[in-house]
């Protein structure tokens, strides 16, 4: 398997990154070659293996339905970019 | 002083022999002094480190100390404190102080340990060398021309310049243990779920585990002791009765057989590193140890499932970085997705941001089940591997890293070179295991070695067992780099 400059481009969008071509043939490159050391996961056999998401075999926990939080907007607002009557400010997304 | 054990200045503490503003006098100004050459802290606060060690002092003065109460530690930037700038080593959280405590802060502070700075990392945890860092490498202060490890390379040339008493650092694929090694400390990774990772900046979260990093197993112990406890905030805090972590640590080790891999020993160690490690191990013959030969037949597979898991769970986690509610905004942007763009282009460096598209890759339609799927299906045979070799001992063992300490620069263009180093770490996190490294020697260069021990699930006091009567036995751990 070997990567093409527009999968890299595409992977890129996907990720929100913004990618200049030099940059995106130098990943290219470099993807290509740690993709190349991790194939040789595909010459296992795991026929019948269970996938195995996390360390602990252990169920999520569930708790009643209360708040538990304080309201902390201020202290944490004040450390955004940019803020408005309690309101994150991000560029226009519906006209 | 500075060479002393937390132990030893608990008691000169608790005998008034020293006060916490005069210990963490102490270390600000070596940090001061040092700190130039090694590059180790990212941040350091002195009026803010003293208010605690004051408060430390009323403490300790009110007779309701702790055994860690005064005692400078410095802390992994990857832990949120209140009130600090909490960069995780990266130019997208360059600004972002935090609003509030990690678990592990809250509960030295509940403790009364004093605060001592905010350690160098490789940004997001991701890397073996500590040159990812967006604040600049770290330096070995065994040899300032080689790396400290990574990532949590900062608080371990902390503690070996003796900078700190004691750091606490993060381990992913070895980011605790490998460090220790190539500076000649003691660090432990636990078993996953008995630290918090609460307010610990999240890289690939079904593998990260916090742990203390400090000159002898024994603190280790002592610090595990404040670290662990359950936290319902995470949810992957297991929920056990609180342990003493040096209960055991006396206990002879007659009869307690070490299981040694023989992939451990293979093509790929270096033969300085391979004398030291045996040296060590026949020292335990000597302590009444027996070995036993075991196997670790996916041990090669380790290192490709890791770098699919990680990359994986790390474009998720990092995904909340987009400049909205804290952290780096690009200055300008043409729309919201331009923003997003070019402030995640921006704020992450070249390896975040490879790994980061690794994730995307694998996790993508169509790539999910060639990858991700399989990098599951193999991290449970090799989390089986483990257990068939814990039904023949008690501790496995090895060595931490393949190489002593590398010079820098020596492998910043082969990023797969670099995830190679991490062999023998990454096997312990994806089966979820508790490993330590102990100093056991010097190799080329006088560069420490380091001893890595790995234990069954929950085997922490055991470790810290073995770890302790070899260290009674030996004087590594007592060696500090010279013109510190």
């Amino acid at each position: 398997m070997s990567l093409t400059l527009d999968q890299v481009r595409r992977i890129a969008r996907l990720a929100r990154i913004e990618i200049s071509t030099t940059e995106a043939e130098a990943t290219r490159d470099q993807l290509n070659g740690i993709f190349r050391f991790i194939e040789q996961m595909q010459a296992v056999d795991t026929t019948g293996v269970e996938p195995m998401a996390h360390a602990q075999d252990v169920a999520q926990r569930l708790r009643p339905d209360q708040v538990t939080e304080q309201d902390q907007r201020e202290a944490f607002q004040a450390i955004a970019p940019d803020v408005e009557a309690g309101l994150y400010l991000v560029p226009k997304v519906i006209e | 002083m500075i060479h002393a054990t937390l132990k030893e200045l608990s008691a000169a503490l608790a005998r008034k022999e020293i006060s916490s503003v005069e210990l963490t006098t102490l270390f600000l100004e070596r940090i001061e002094r040092l700190n130039p050459r090694l590059n180790a802290f990212i941040t350091v606060d002195r009026q803010r480190s003293l208010a605690m060690a004051r408060a430390a002092d009323a403490r300790i003065a009110a007779g309701q100390a702790t055994v860690l109460t005064g005692i400078p530690l410095a802390h992994k930037d990857i832990f949120c404190a209140e009130g600090w700038l909490t960069t995780c080593g990266s130019k997208i959280l360059s600004n972002f102080v935090s609003p509030y405590d990690a678990h592990v802060i809250e509960q030295f502070n509940a403790a009364g340990a004093v605060i001592l700075g905010k350690t160098n990392m490789d940004e997001f945890a991701m890397g073996s060398s500590n040159e990812t860092s967006y604040y600049g490498p770290v330096r070995n202060p065994w040899d300032t021309d080689t790396v400290p490890g990574g990532s949590s390379g900062g608080s371990a040339a902390a503690v070996a310049a003796r900078l700190a008493p004691a750091a606490t650092g993060t381990d992913t694929g070895g980011s605790i243990r490998q460090p220790a090694a190539l500076t000649g400390i003691s660090g432990i990774k636990p078993t996953y779920g008995v630290v918090s990772r609460y307010g610990m900046i999240a890289f690939a979260s079904s593998l990260d585990q916090g742990g203390p990093m400090a000159k002898t197993a024994e603190d280790c112990a002592l610090l595990l002791n404040t670290m662990a406890g359950f936290d319902a905030r995470d949810s992957t805090s297991l929920e056990r009765p609180r342990e003493d972590y040096t209960r055991d640590l006396e206990r002879p080790l007659t009869g307690l057989r070490i299981g040694l891999p023989r992939e451990f020993f293979a093509e790929g160690l270096a033969d300085d590193v391979r004398r030291a490690v045996e040296e060590a191990i026949a020292e335990y013959r000597r302590l009444g140890a027996r070995t036993v030969e075991v196997s670790l037949p996916n041990l090669n597979l380790s290192v490709p499932v890791y770098y699919v898991i990680a990359p994986a769970e790390a474009s998720s986690n990092l995904s909340r970085f987009d400049g909205v509610r804290y952290g780096y905004r690009v200055p300008e942007y043409a729309d919201l997705l331009d923003m997003y763009c070019k402030t995640r282009a921006q704020g992450f460096g070249a390896e975040v941001k490879r790994r980061i598209l690794i994730g995307t890759y694998v996790l993508s339609h169509g790539y999910y089940d060639a990858y991700y799927l399989q990098a599951q299906k193999i991290r449970r045979l090799i989390a089986q591997d483990y257990a068939e070799a814990f039904r023949h001992c008690d501790v496995i063992m090895g060595p931490t890293s393949p190489t002593v300490a590398f010079p820098l620069g020596a492998k910043t263009d082969d990023p797969v070179q670099m995830y190679l180093n991490d062999i023998y770490t990454i096997g312990a996190p994806l089966a979820g295991l508790p490993a330590l490294s102990v100093p056991c020697g010097f190799g080329a260069g006088g560069l420490p070695v380091g001893l890595h021990m790995i234990g069954n699930y929950f085997s922490e006091a055991r470790l810290f067992n073995v770890a302790h009567r070899f260290q009674r036995a030996t004087d590594w751990h007592t060696r500090a780099p010279a013109n510190i």
